[in-house]
């Protein structure tokens, strides 16, 4: 019996034995960082993405194929600041890969690369489900995304010295690309300046600030704790004396709460792609913006 | 660029400036001594300067990161974030290295028609006292304490005890690991939950149900602990594919410690899993365990009603095949899902059984082949409701025990040996507030002990303080 066990293990370390792949490997744990992992390291890299823009990335498992993703990986590139936290350093732990150990070169978070809103001063969770660090939703300013790209362009290259120039001028190349269109998104984002707005929690903090946008209430109470009837109530009350502009809502969002609300104070309800992937006009991280501008100017008309 | 150059120098003066120790009698420790510490003076200076550098390029960046700023933010270009990631705002105390602590707070409610003095697996050797449906009426449940941190680069360590309502301390957990071995290797040592099929490493507060299947109370005594050493490869391959074994004393039914020098016995276990497509997750596996006993106890009662004790010494060869499924609906935002896993158990001992009650104690044969299963599933039907299922087989085989077979006893001196087939169905539901507590309401209908079956019903919380749970698969 023992022997037999012990011919499979000899049989699977042959496997492990064989040459590793020439791309570096990435974990990304956010459809954001994959896709701009994927723009930076082009076919230098083989990326996988732990997870898709329609789930709640607080919410996964640390799922058997993501072990062995992690097991592989030379790379993680995750988002940070806690947003992770029931997931990743289970992960990290299982996968038995010391090149992904955070501190390590082969463990990127972009939120390193930012600096945070929210950070709360005290934290307990009577307060709901806030983050110690910071607010983590970073994506949806595209400065942000400039900064991470820089800070991740740096890390790619230093990981894969020899293929360093590639990574700098993918970069570099990206950078002007993303100059460009942030120019072009502040021009179409100017008449949304002060644009009231409802929100479902503190994801869209970012992105109000990018934009100008005034968040006048949120629907959850507290951050992850789902709107009570009273609640909803008070809010109805609250805003149909002067009612927002829209109310916005991720493509992840439960829509019942946000839809009850638009019936009775007369805001539409926008869906916001989030992520890339949470519409489909929202293919990568430029459509991610375009698509997201495109549906606040559509329901701000 | 100037680092090198700045390093030696600094080094240099240090060298010079250290007061020289008489005849330094060609001590090369020391010269290594005074070059390490000059390393380190340097390596000080230098990341304080580094810092204060940092601090100054922060402090005129008042604008960005704040909500009252939105209007500035919202004209400006695209502001020279520090690309530098800014230092963490972290408190920098003595504190910073305390380990992660977590408390689970746990208790119940239990209505059960039957006595629970009175329980017991039909047909199997009883594994100690944690099987059965507990105390009737309110019980405060196992309150868990973990502490676990990093040690160094090399290892890290935890330590999970668990405070009965006996105000008693029990080490369900203490050991450490490696975190630098690489290749997919890791090594565990200390006391551990075994990585035997897959509920054996759960820890009570995030099983699905309040109790343990049957197959894992009669066969494992609830959770088989190990006291010893794991080795775990993880295959580099696109799928999970984890190769693991375990050896120890053996003091974990159904083995003992022994008296020698030895390990006793292995227990040896592959899983694999992975995805099919984006929905489900899955995992599979089979574990081998392999124990030797020596005058493992347990008590009866004889045909004349007597208390008896007693002893199986001999090997038991344990076979547990589990399979867990996990389907999540992803394009679904209120999070439903549907987990469904179940394990099979086979096991054979075979040896001697004693038997000693007041005035003899007799010695023969025993041989065993006892199997059993459970299949469950759960059901998240709305964000923080779940409905659950389970049901529990158990086939205690024909027992030879030599002592009934030579016309030494009877059958009936073995009652708790008796052939049964316990089988149990559980339904339950359980609301959860938030991730960190949940509520629990439980019936089964327990079909176990010989006698009638009991109607059990619990009600039961659980409450997380402290670190972030792990969302184990």
């Amino acid at each position: 019996m023992i022997r037999r066990l012990m011919t499979t293990c000899a049989a699977l370390l042959l496997c492990a034995a064989l040459p590793a792949q020439a791309q570096l490997r990435i974990l990304a744990t956010t459809s954001d960082w994959g896709a701009l992992a994927t723009e930076l390291g082009g076919d230098k890299v083989d990326v996988y993405t732990a997870t898709t823009a329609l789930q709640d990335v607080h919410q996964v498992n640390a799922k058997p194929s993501l072990v062995a993703r992690a097991r592989t990986a030379d790379l993680v590139v995750a988002n940070g600041a806690e947003l992770e936290i029931g997931w990743l350093p289970v992960l990290l732990q299982e996968s038995a890969n010391p090149k992904i150990r955070p501190g390590s070169p082969g463990f990127f978070e972009a939120t390193s690369a930012v600096r945070l809103m929210d950070v709360p001063t005290s934290v307990d969770r009577s307060m709901g489900d806030i983050h110690s660090q910071g607010n983590p939703h970073i994506q949806l300013d595209p400065r942000n995304i400039a900064a991470v790209a820089q800070a991740l362009t740096k890390r790619l290259a230093s990981i894969d010295a020899a293929n360093a120039a590639y990574y700098h001028a993918r970069g570099a190349d990206f950078q002007a690309r993303w100059t460009a269109a942030m120019a072009r998104w502040d021009a179409l984002g100017a008449p949304l300046r002060g644009a009231r707005v409802v929100v479902i929690h503190k994801d869209q903090a970012y992105l109000s600030r990018w934009l100008g946008l005034q968040q006048v209430a949120a629907i959850e109470p507290k951050p992850g704790v789902p709107p009570s009837a009273g609640h909803l109530a008070e809010l109805v009350t609250k805003l149909s004396a002067s009612p927002p502009r829209m109310i916005l809502r991720n493509a992840y969002n439960d829509p019942k709460a946000p839809e009850w609300l638009s019936k009775r104070i007369k805001a539409p309800v926008v869906t916001l792609p989030f992520s890339v992937g949470g519409t489909p006009g929202a293919k990568d991280l430029f459509g991610l913006f375009d698509d997201t501008l495109d549906r606040l100017l559509a329901a701000a008309r | 660029m100037g680092k090198i150059p700045f390093h030696v120098s600094v080094a240099a003066c240090a060298a010079a400036l250290l007061p020289s120790i008489g005849q330094a009698a060609s001590d090369a420790d020391v010269e290594a001594l005074r070059a390490e510490l000059a390393r380190v003076k340097a390596e000080y200076a230098e990341r304080l300067a580094k810092l204060e550098a940092q601090i100054d390029q922060l402090q005129p960046n008042p604008g960005v990161g704040t909500t009252a700023a939105v209007d500035q933010a919202a004209v400006a270009a695209p502001p020279a974030e520090p690309e530098a990631a800014p230092a963490p705002q972290a408190a920098r105390s003595a504190s910073t290295f305390n380990p992660a602590i977590s408390l689970i707070l746990a208790g119940n409610y239990s209505n059960l028609s039957n006595s629970p003095e009175d329980y017991a697996i039909q047909g199997f050797v009883p594994a100690g006292d944690e099987i059965g449906p507990g105390e009737r009426g309110f019980n405060l449940g196992e309150t868990e304490l973990t502490i676990a941190a990093s040690i160094d680069p090399y290892f890290m360590g935890s330590m999970t005890v668990a405070i009965t309502p006996e105000n008693e301390i029990e080490i369900e957990e203490a050991y450490f690991r490696t975190l630098a071995l690489g290749e997919g290797f890791t090594v565990k040592g200390g006391q551990f939950f075994s990585s035997l099929g897959y509920l054996n490493e759960i820890h009570g507060h995030a099983w699905d149900f309040v109790d343990q299947p049957l197959v894992y109370q009669a066969f494992f005594g609830g959770q088989m602990a190990v006291q010893g050493l794991q080795l775990k490869w993880i295959a580099p391959l696109d799928f999970l594919v984890e190769l693991g074994v375990e050896s120890g004393n053996g003091d974990y039914f159904p083995g003992t410690r022994q008296d020698q020098n030895g390990l006793n016995g292995v227990i040896a276990y592959g899983h694999v899993g992975g995805d099919l497509g984006d929905s489900i997750a899955w995992r599979a596996g089979v574990s081998y365990i392999d124990l030797d006993a020596e005058g493992r106890e347990f008590e009866d009662r004889n045909a004349a009603g007597d208390d008896v004790l007693n002893a199986f010494s001999g090997s038991s060869e344990t076979w547990v095949v589990d399979a867990e499924l996990k389907w999540t609906a992803q394009g679904d935002p209120r999070r439903q899902y549907v987990k469904l896993q179940g394990e099979y158990m086979q096991r054979k001992e075979d040896g001697d059984l004693s038997y000693t009650d007041a005035v003899s104690s007799l010695d023969g044969g025993y041989s065993s082949d006892q199997s059993g299963w459970y299949v469950q599933g759960v059901y998240q039907f709305l964000p923080r409701w779940r409905l659950g299922a389970r049901y529990d087989s158990l086939d205690s085989g024909n027992t030879k025990i030599g002592l009934v077979q030579d016309g030494l006893l009877t059958a009936g001196d073995f009652p708790l040996l008796l052939p049964g087939s316990p089988t149990r169905t559980s339904l339950t539901l359980d609301w959860s507030p938030s991730e960190f507590s949940r509520l629990r309401a439980q019936y089964a209908w327990d079909d176990a002990s010989a006698g009638p079956a009991d109607d059990q019903f619990f009600l039961q919380y659980i409450y997380a303080l402290g670190a972030h749970g792990a969302h184990k698969f």
